[in-house]
């Protein structure tokens, strides 16, 4: 009787999803994907849902006013997406038991945490193999942001694919030691194409970079987490793009159902979590057709892009022939594979 | 038409005014921003600088106006002392990383080890840390005649680096699976700056920025030293005359600005931040110079202005996420608030004169 007078005052409200930022909205990239996600939140349920969200968080004591803000005011589901957001959500979930918390790419989970992270490596390994087709001077730049293992692997995975098709390649690397800053990403970006790189890949979520590589000429880059297909045909040939709708959609009606447990979820290609943007008229045919057939066969599960024989960067063994690297790994990478020059700072 | 003529004297009661103007002109134009924004302007004006206060949630945001503000207020003071004598510390940033650097690796360093004397020494070191870092551009000043504008900025980013490099390497937590960042000092009793009363916001950089203003206050009313840093500021020449050494000025400027920022960066990493992380600073250092001047280098109108500035922070945060402001719109708040600040600071030095122009 109670429950059944309940019901209906519980269905009529809204569920509040709650975002936290770590770039502003319009940053072209990470950030602006994760709100694309909210966007198609609000389209999927309608009235059903109302969303919040504030942007440019920075990763220490303010994220955690910001959760508090969001659990106080009624949030039901909030999505901390960044990785530097690990140990504040964690605080913040045990204040709050009743509000579920998803953390994006984190390893830390509680019964109302779950984490969430893609696959990006597989799509690393398309531009990777894109990358080392293409370059003339078998320099390929890359713009790192923080050395965390999501960074590193993405590193590795690139590097490993452009070695495949060009034994010659050398990757020069650049820590920005930030995930979103026009002016640094730039200046990145000209350092590497002055040290003769005609490739640039990053891991940093501006367009600064495109428009530095604009600049220069016969210098190509790639989207990153989003399309930035404003860019093409060149500079920008390819992208790896990022595609939080399906996930936030389905984890929001898990909470309106009743039906949310705390998870731990990593999708690539596959899943449709990590897209490969167009691959422009800029890539001759052929170099196109093997990167597309290289993205089917990782979105079949047929190939996987740590496959070993790889050696880790002093030479000791890390993958036997055949082998594949386990999860556990991946996820707390902290060393480059053999090949790439320089060291990961400490 | 209308004539401005210099007062002989800066108005006592316009000092006070001023800022209150500012603050009005700034709710004023910032909501027709907001309206402009599509926002209801007195909601959004309501939502920043009344509801941290007086909302509902306010049991949570007041003790967090203290968490924000305090280390605005504790840096500033100390850049006031220099910023008076006319010795420009832009760098308090690097020294508030350096601060957190020495003040965390001192507790590190103890870990795993529970003892009373951890956060005393933490403290000592914090303020080492960052003073270490001040006399840098203070030694370069006085025996090379360096820019200490420069050379203080420049250090900042040398300091973020060494951040970077210590939340990767040396400070690392060993059971991080590999992620950067320190162990969280604040899980670490003995080194934890906790709130003294639980759910007040009150930890131990609050105390310290309250202390820090009643002693600036005294320093700087009925102290010799504080008369020398007026004069000094005022009067190079009248200061080099009235026996105050310069080089001495300096260095205790940048020393005093220096450990009180080293001491915010301790406080803060052990406190509220928790642990040594790339990018634990998230610019008080900067941020403080605008308080400094907002309070008009005074230690009383530093801590005004200090808890203003962190109640637009946590206020705009709460328009955000309430009204789906733009973060950028509350930025754009916080710098016309510093523009209308000078522009009306016309009227303290000048009177406005209506005048006839008489015909020839």
């Amino acid at each position: 009787m109670v429950a059944s007078l309940g019901m209906p005052a519980l269905a009529q409200d809204k569920t509040k999803v709650g975002f936290v930022f770590v770039g502003p909205v319009g940053d072209g990239g990470w950030t602006y994907e994760h709100n694309q996600g909210r966007l198609a939140l609000e389209a999927e349920f309608g009235d059903a849902v109302e969303t919040v969200f504030v942007e440019s968080v920075p990763e220490g004591p303010d994220a955690e006013r910001v959760m508090t803000q969001m659990a106080l005011g009624g949030a039901d589901l909030i999505f901390t997406t960044s990785f530097g957001y690990m140990d504040q959500t964690m605080n913040i979930a045990a204040k709050f038991p009743d509000v579920k918390f998803e953390h994006a790419t984190g390893f830390k989970r509680a019964d109302n945490v779950s984490t969430y992270s893609a696959r990006f490596y597989e799509g690393r390994a398309v531009q990777g193999h894109i990358a080392g087709s293409m370059t003339k001077s078998n320099i390929v730049g890359y713009i790192g942001s923080f050395p965390i293992p999501e960074v590193i692997r993405g590193i590795n995975s690139a590097y490993l694919h452009a070695k495949k098709v060009n034994p010659d390649v050398e990757f020069k690397i650049v820590w920005a030691y930030t995930w979103f800053d026009p002016a640094k990403e730039a200046e990145a970006a000209t350092v590497l194409i002055e040290q003769g790189a005609d490739v640039i890949l990053q891991h940093t979520d501006s367009t600064a970079p495109q428009a530095a590589a604009q600049a220069a000429g016969n210098v190509i880059t790639f989207g990153q987490a989003s399309d930035m297909a404003e860019f093409g045909p060149t500079p920008r040939v390819s992208s790896i793009i990022d595609n939080w709708a399906p996930y936030y959609i389905a984890r929001t009606k898990a909470v309106m159902d009743g039906t949310w447990t705390s998870t731990d979820t990593w999708d690539g290609i596959g899943a449709g979590m990590v897209g490969i943007g167009e691959i422009t008229d800029a890539v001759p045919a052929e170099v196109k057709a093997s990167a597309e057939a290289l993205r089917d066969q990782i979105a079949a599960g047929d190939y996987h892009p740590f496959i070993g024989p790889i050696n880790k960067q002093d030479g000791s063994a890390w993958l036997a022939d055949g082998e594949t690297a386990d999860d556990g790994t991946l996820a707390g990478m902290n060393f480059y594979v053999e090949g790439i020059v320089g060291d990961i700072p400490q | 038409m209308l004539m401005l003529e210099k007062r002989p004297n800066p108005s006592r009661g316009w000092t006070i005014a001023t800022p209150l103007l500012a603050v009005l002109l700034t709710m004023l134009f910032g909501g027709i921003l907001f309206a402009a924004l599509g926002k209801n302007p007195f909601e959004t004006i309501r939502s920043i600088f009344f509801d941290p206060l007086f909302s509902e949630f306010a049991f949570y945001y007041r003790p967090q106006l203290l968490i924000k503000g305090a280390p605005l207020v504790l840096i500033a003071i100390g850049l006031s002392f220099g910023f008076r004598a006319g010795v420009w510390n832009i760098g308090a940033e690097g020294q508030y990383i350096m601060g957190a650097l020495f003040g965390a690796g001192v507790g590190l360093a103890f870990y795993p080890m529970e003892s009373w004397i951890v956060f005393p020494l933490m403290v000592i070191a914090g303020a080492v840390g960052g003073t270490l870092w001040a006399m840098i551009p203070g030694v370069l000043k006085v025996k090379f005649g360096t820019n200490e504008i420069l050379v203080s900025l420049m250090l900042v980013y040398v300091a973020e680096q060494l951040l970077a490099s210590m939340a990767l390497g040396a400070m690392r937590n060993p059971e991080g699976m590999g992620f950067p960042g320190s162990r969280n000092l604040a899980q670490y009793p003995s080194a934890a700056n906790l709130e003294i009363i639980s759910g007040s916001g009150m930890h131990w950089g609050v105390v310290a920025a309250f202390i820090a203003v009643i002693f600036a206050y005294i320093t700087l009313s009925r102290h010799i030293f504080g008369f020398q840093v007026r004069l000094s500021g005022l009067s190079p020449r009248a200061a080099a005359f009235a026996g105050v050494n310069p080089a001495r000025l300096v260095l205790v400027c940048l020393g005093i600005s220096g450990a009180l920022a080293g001491l915010a960066g301790m406080f803060e990493v052990a406190g509220p931040a928790g642990q040594v992380s790339i990018d634990f600073n998230v610019g008080y250092g900067f941020t403080a110079i605008i308080v400094a001047f907002l309070g008009r280098l005074h230690p009383v109108g530093i801590l005004l202005a200090g808890g203003l500035m962190a109640l637009t922070y946590i206020g705009g945060e709460i328009a955000q996420s309430n009204l789906g402001l733009p973060g950028a719109a509350i930025q754009l708040l916080q710098g016309m608030l510093l523009f209308f600040l000078l522009a009306v600071d016309v009227l303290t030095n000048y009177r406005i004169r209506l005048r006839i122009m008489e015909q020839t």
